[in-house]
C-alpha cells in the first residue's frame, strides 16, 4: 500500500448545543471527540461502534452535511471547512453519501432516471441527452435494466433501490464514498450482492470508501482498516487483521464477545453446555 | 403430544393486485421446552404464520389450516373471547421494536400491573411485589425505582426487558419473539438472547424465534424450520442445519453470510437459485 | 460495460413507454383505493353532474334566472295544489323560476369554491413551506400571525372583512380565503416538518440542491396528499360560508342568483312559502356532501397510513 493518502482527518470535534428549559441548564453534548485518521486510495476504511457513539456524525461531516466544530478534514488535497468557506462544486465531486435505509432515502415522487440525474442537473452544465445517456450507463453499472428508468421507486425491491442509492452517490464520480450501514436494512442474500457490487464498483473506478457499520463479520469481510468507535473516542485503529487478531481495548472484546457466532464448533459447544 | 401443531397453513391477503399467498401450506410443530427458530428473509412469511396463530392479522387475511392446535385445544374454532383467554396467558409474544410496543403514555410498572390483572387474581399488594420480582427476574436494576419510568425514559434494550417481563408475568406455555433484538445493538442483542434462553430454560416453555438473522440462530435455537416465498424449505436440528444443510435455499444463505467467505466474491441466492431451482 | 450510448433509437421510444406506464399505474392504484370507498365515488357523480349543470346551464335552465313573470308569484312546485308545469320547483316572490336560478347558481357556487380554495392554497403552501423549511424567527412570526386569525371567529372574522373591503361577490371571496389560509399553513409546515429531515431530501441537498429546490421540488410534491384532502373539504367550506355572507347580506348582491342570496331574499316567505327557501337550502347541502364525501375517498387513496393493508 503505498502512502497516498485520500482522507485525512485531524482532531475532528463535534459539539451540539442542548438548550436549556425552564428546569434544565443549557449543557453541550460532545458526539465526536478527536478523531483523528488516515484512509488510502482505493482502499475500505470500516468505522464500527453502536448507537450514539457517533458514527453517523463523522459520516455527515466527511460528506459535509453538518460543519465540523473543530479540527481539519481533508479530502484528495482539499481542505473541507464548510463553516468557513461554504460549499463548492469541487468539494461536491470529491465526496459522496450512501444511506442506510434505501426506503427513505429516494424521493418517492420522482422518477428513477431523476434521481440519478438530479447530480448532473445541478452541478453541471451537462444536455439533457447526454445526462440521460449517463444515467442509463450507471443503471446497467450497478446491475439494472435500461427500463428502470422511468419507474418510480416504490416499485423496487430493497435491494435494487439500494443500487439505485449507490448510482446516484457515484453519478459525479467521486474519489471517495461514505457508505453509512449501506446493507443493515437489507436481507442476507441481497446484502451479499450489494457488497460484491461495491467491491466491483471498488476496483473498477479506483473509489475509496468509509464503511459505517456496526454488524463486525460484514467489517471483517470488506475492510481494509478498522475504526472501533465508543462514545464518540476512537478506542481501537489499525489494519483489519490487527484489530481482528488482537483487539486491545476492553469495548473491542466485548463487541466481539457478543457478536453471534454461526460456525458448526460454537453450536457444538452450546448445546454440550446446555445438555450438562 | 405437542406444545403447538399446526398443519398446512395457508394464508392470502387481499391487494389492490389480487389475492397474495403469504403462506402457502406450512407445518410446524413446538414441542414444551423446546426452542424453534423460524428463519427466512422478508417476504418469507415468517411472522405471519404465527401472527396468524395468534389472531392478530387484519380482517384482509384469509386463514386456512388442517390443524391448529395448541395443547390440544383447536384454535381455528375458538371464539373470540376464549381466544383472548388463552393469548396472553398461555401463549405470548414481543416484537422487534420495544420502545414502540409499548404505550408511551403509562408507566412501565403501570403497564405491567394491567397484564396482571387482567390475567391473574393477583390484587393491589400483591401485584406490586409480582412486578417487582418479574423485573428482576428480566435483569431491571433498580426494579423498585423503575417502576414509576415512562418507556421514553428507558434504553432500547431496557424496554425490550420490560416487554419480556410482560410476556412472561402469566407464566405462558408458549413465547413467541418476533426479531426481539434486530432493533438493539450488539451486545444488547447478546443479553437480551441470553436471557429469553435463560427464562425458556428455567421455566420449560416452549420458545419460538423467528429472526432473519444466522447468528442468532445459531446461538439460541434446537430445531430450525427455513422458509422461503411462503414455502418451508427445511426442517433440522440446528447442528445438522449447519453443519450439513440439504436444501440448496439453506446452502445458499449459509455461504451468503460474510464471515463463511472463502473467496473474493460472496456467492448470492440467485447464483444458487438457478442451480438449485427454487 | 461499452462506451456507447446504451440508449438507440428503438430504445428511446420503449423507455418513454415504460415511463408513461409507470404514471399510468399510479394512477390505476389511486383509483383503486379511491373506488374502495362507494360513499366517495356517488359524491364524484354527483359532483361531475354539478359541474356539467353549472357549465351548460344556458341549455338545461328552463328559463332565464332573471325574468319575472308578473302573473305567477310564489307559484308552488308542480307537484303540489296550485303547481304550474312550467315552473317545476316553483317560483319566488317576484315571479322567478327557482329551478332555473338553481341550476345557475351552481356556476356561482362552484366558482366561489374553485378562486378561494386556489387563493388559499396557493398562500398557504408558500407561507407553510417558508415557515417548516427555514425554521427559527420567520416560522414564528409566521404562525403567531396565523394563531391570530385562527382567534376570531371565521365568519365574523371574513364579515370585518367585507365591511372593510365593501360587500360584493369577489371582496367576500376575498376574505374567506384569508379565513380558511391558517389552515393550509398549519398543515403545510407539519408535513414539511416530518419531511425535511428524511434522508431522500439530505441526499438531494448533498447532490447540491439550493434552497428553492429543495422546498418546492423535493419536499413539496411529498406534503400534497393532506393538502388535497383538505383543499376538498375547503372547497364546501368556502360554498357554506359564501352562502353565509349572502344571507347577510355581504355577499353577492341580488338579483344574482347565489344560492345564500337567494335564502336571504326568501327570509320573509318561510311561513307561507317553504319551497323559496327549502330548495337552495337543499342544493347547498347536496353540494356540500357531495365534495365532503370526495375528499374523505380522497384521504383513503392519497393516505399511505390506509393504504397498507
Amino acid at each position: 500500500m503505498s502512502d497516498d493518502v485520500i482522507l485525512k482527518v485531524r482532531d475532528l470535534y463535534r459539539t451540539y448545543d442542548i438548550k436549556g428549559g425552564m428546569f434544565k441548564k443549557a449543557s453541550t453534548l460532545t458526539a465526536v471527540k478527536g478523531v483523528n485518521l488516515d484512509v488510502e486510495r482505493g482502499t475500505t476504511l470500516a468505522v464500527v461502534g453502536e448507537s450514539g457513539c457517533g458514527k453517523s456524525t463523522l459520516a455527515r461531516m466527511l460528506t459535509m452535511i453538518d460543519a465540523q466544530t473543530s479540527g481539519s478534514i481533508e479530502i484528495d488535497g482539499l481542505s473541507m471547512d464548510i463553516s468557513k468557506t461554504g460549499i463548492s462544486k469541487e468539494m461536491r465531486q470529491k465526496v459522496q453519501i450512501v444511506f442506510q435505509n434505501p426506503y427513505g432515502s429516494l424521493n418517492p415522487r420522482q422518477k428513477i432516471g431523476h434521481v440519478l440525474e438530479e447530480p448532473l442537473l445541478l452541478n453541471t452544465d451537462m444536455p439533457a441527452a447526454e445526462r440521460r445517456d449517463l444515467a442509463l450507463q450507471m443503471l446497467e453499472k450497478v446491475g439494472l435494466q435500461l427500463e428502470h428508468y422511468g419507474r418510480y421507486p416504490h416499485m423496487f425491491s430493497g435491494g435494487q433501490r439500494q443500487r439505485i442509492a449507490i448510482a446516484r452517490a457515484i453519478m459525479m464520480k467521486p474519489k471517495l464514498l461514505v457508505l453509512d450501514e449501506p446493507v443493515s436494512a437489507l436481507d442476507l442474500s441481497v446484502q451479499a450482492q450489494i457488497l460484491n457490487l461495491l467491491a466491483d464498483l471498488q476496483e473498477e473506478m479506483g473509489l475509496t470508501y468509509v464503511f459505517i457499520s456496526h454488524d463486525l463479520s460484514v467489517v471483517r469481510y470488506i475492510a481494509d482498516k478498522v475504526m472501533v468507535m465508543y462514545f464518540g473516542e476512537v478506542v481501537e485503529y489499525g489494519t483489519r487483521d490487527e484489530v481482528f487478531g488482537n483487539p486491545k481495548h476492553d469495548y473491542t472484546k466485548t463487541l466481539f464477545a457478543a457478536t453471534p457466532q454461526a460456525d458448526v464448533e460454537s453450536i457444538r459447544k452450546r448445546l454440550a453446555a446446555k445438555a450438562a | 403430544m405437542s406444545l403447538l401443531e399446526i398443519r398446512n397453513l395457508k394464508v392470502e391477503f387481499d391487494t389492490a393486485k389480487g389475492p397474495f399467498k403469504a403462506l402457502d401450506g406450512v407445518d410446524y410443530t413446538v414441542d414444551a421446552g423446546e426452542v424453534l427458530a423460524i428463519v427466512g428473509e422478508s417476504g418469507s412469511g415468517k411472522s405471519v404464520a404465527m401472527l396468524a396463530t395468534m389472531g392478530l392479522l387484519p380482517d384482509t387475511a384469509t386463514i386456512t389450516a388442517d390443524k391448529m392446535d395448541f395443547e390440544g385445544l383447536d384454535l381455528r374454532t375458538l371464539s373470540a373471547k376464549a381466544r383472548r383467554k388463552v393469548i396472553g396467558k398461555d401463549i405470548s409474544m414481543i416484537f422487534q421494536e420495544p420502545i414502540a410496543s409499548l404505550n408511551p403514555c403509562f408507566t412501565v410498572g403501570f403497564q405491567l400491573g394491567e397484564t396482571l390483572k387482567v390475567h391473574t387474581d393477583l390484587k393491589g399488594k400483591q401485584i406490586k411485589d409480582r412486578i417487582v420480582e418479574l423485573m428482576t427476574s428480566v435483569g431491571i436494576p433498580d426494579p423498585g425505582g423503575r417502576l414509576n419510568a415512562f418507556p421514553h425514559q428507558m434504553s432500547g434494550g431496557q424496554c425490550q426487558r420490560v416487554m419480556i417481563a410482560m410476556a412472561i408475568a402469566c407464566e405462558p406455555k408458549l413465547l413467541i419473539a418476533d426479531e426481539p433484538t434486530t432493533a438493539l445493538d450488539v451486545t444488547i442483542q447478546k443479553q437480551i438472547l441470553d436471557l429469553l434462553v435463560q427464562l425458556q430454560q428455567d421455566s420449560g416453555m416452549g420458545l419460538i424465534m423467528i429472526t432473519h438473522d444466522m447468528g442468532v440462530v445459531a446461538e439460541t435455537a434446537d430445531r430450525v424450520i427455513v422458509q422461503y416465498k411462503g414455502r418451508k424449505m427445511e426442517e433440522a436440528g440446528v447442528l445438522d442445519l449447519f453443519e450439513n444443510p440439504q436444501n440448496p435455499y439453506t446452502k445458499a444463505l449459509l455461504s451468503a453470510l460474510p464471515e463463511n467467505a472463502t473467496g473474493d466474491r460472496l456467492p448470492t441466492v440467485s447464483d444458487y437459485a438457478e442451480a438449485g431451482g427454487f | 460495460m461499452t462506451n456507447t450510448s446504451p440508449a438507440t433509437k428503438a430504445d428511446t421510444a420503449k423507455l418513454e413507454e415504460e415511463s408513461r406506464n409507470a404514471t399510468k399505474a399510479r394512477l390505476i392504484e389511486f383509483w383503486y383505493y379511491f373506488s374502495q370507498n362507494k360513499g366517495a365515488v356517488l359524491g364524484l357523480v354527483i359532483f361531475v353532474l354539478l359541474v356539467l349543470m353549472a357549465v351548460f346551464a344556458p341549455l338545461i335552465a328552463p328559463h332565464d334566472p332573471d325574468v319575472q313573470y308578473r302573473d305567477s308569484f310564489l307559484v308552488p312546485p308542480v307537484w303540489q295544489d296550485g303547481g304550474k308545469a312550467a315552473f317545476l320547483l316553483g317560483t319566488d316572490a317576484v315571479g322567478r323560476d327557482i329551478l332555473s336560478r338553481l341550476i345557475f347558481g351552481a356556476r356561482f357556487s362552484l366558482f366561489i369554491g374553485v378562486v378561494v380554495v386556489s387563493i388559499a392554497l396557493v398562500g398557504g403552501i408558500v407561507l407553510g413551506l417558508v415557515a417548516g423549511y427555514t425554521r427559527g424567527a420567520v416560522d414564528t412570526f409566521i404562525m403567531r400571525v396565523m394563531d391570530i386569525i385562527l382567534a376570531f371567529p371565521s365568519l365574523l372574522l371574513a364579515l370585518v372583512l367585507v365591511a372593510i373591503l365593501g360587500p360584493g361577490l369577489i371582496n367576500a371571496m376575498i376574505a374567506i380565503a384569508i379565513v380558511l389560509q391558517p389552515h393550509f399553513v398549519r398543515l403545510t409546515r407539519a408535513a414539511v416538518l416530518s419531511e425535511r429531515s428524511r434522508d431522500y431530501v439530505v441526499a438531494a441537498k448533498v447532490a447540491g440542491a439550493g434552497h428553492m429546490r429543495l422546498m418546492f421540488k423535493t419536499i413539496l410534491p411529498n406534503c400534497l396528499a393532506p393538502l388535497i384532502v383538505q383543499a376538498t373539504l375547503s372547497f364546501s367550506n368556502a360554498i357554506l360560508d359564501a352562502a353565509a355572507l349572502g344571507f347577510l347580506g355581504m355577499g353577492a348582491q341580488p338579483p344574482t342568483p347565489e344560492w345564500g342570496t337567494m335564502l336571504a331574499e326568501a327570509r320573509e316567505f318561510i311561513l307561507r312559502a317553504w319551497w323559496v327557501v327549502t330548495f337552495p337550502g337543499f342544493a347547498i347541502l347536496i353540494t356540500v356532501l357531495a365534495i365532503n364525501l370526495v375528499g374523505d375517498g380522497l384521504r383513503d387513496a392519497l393516505d399511505p397510513k390506509l393504504k397498507r393493508s
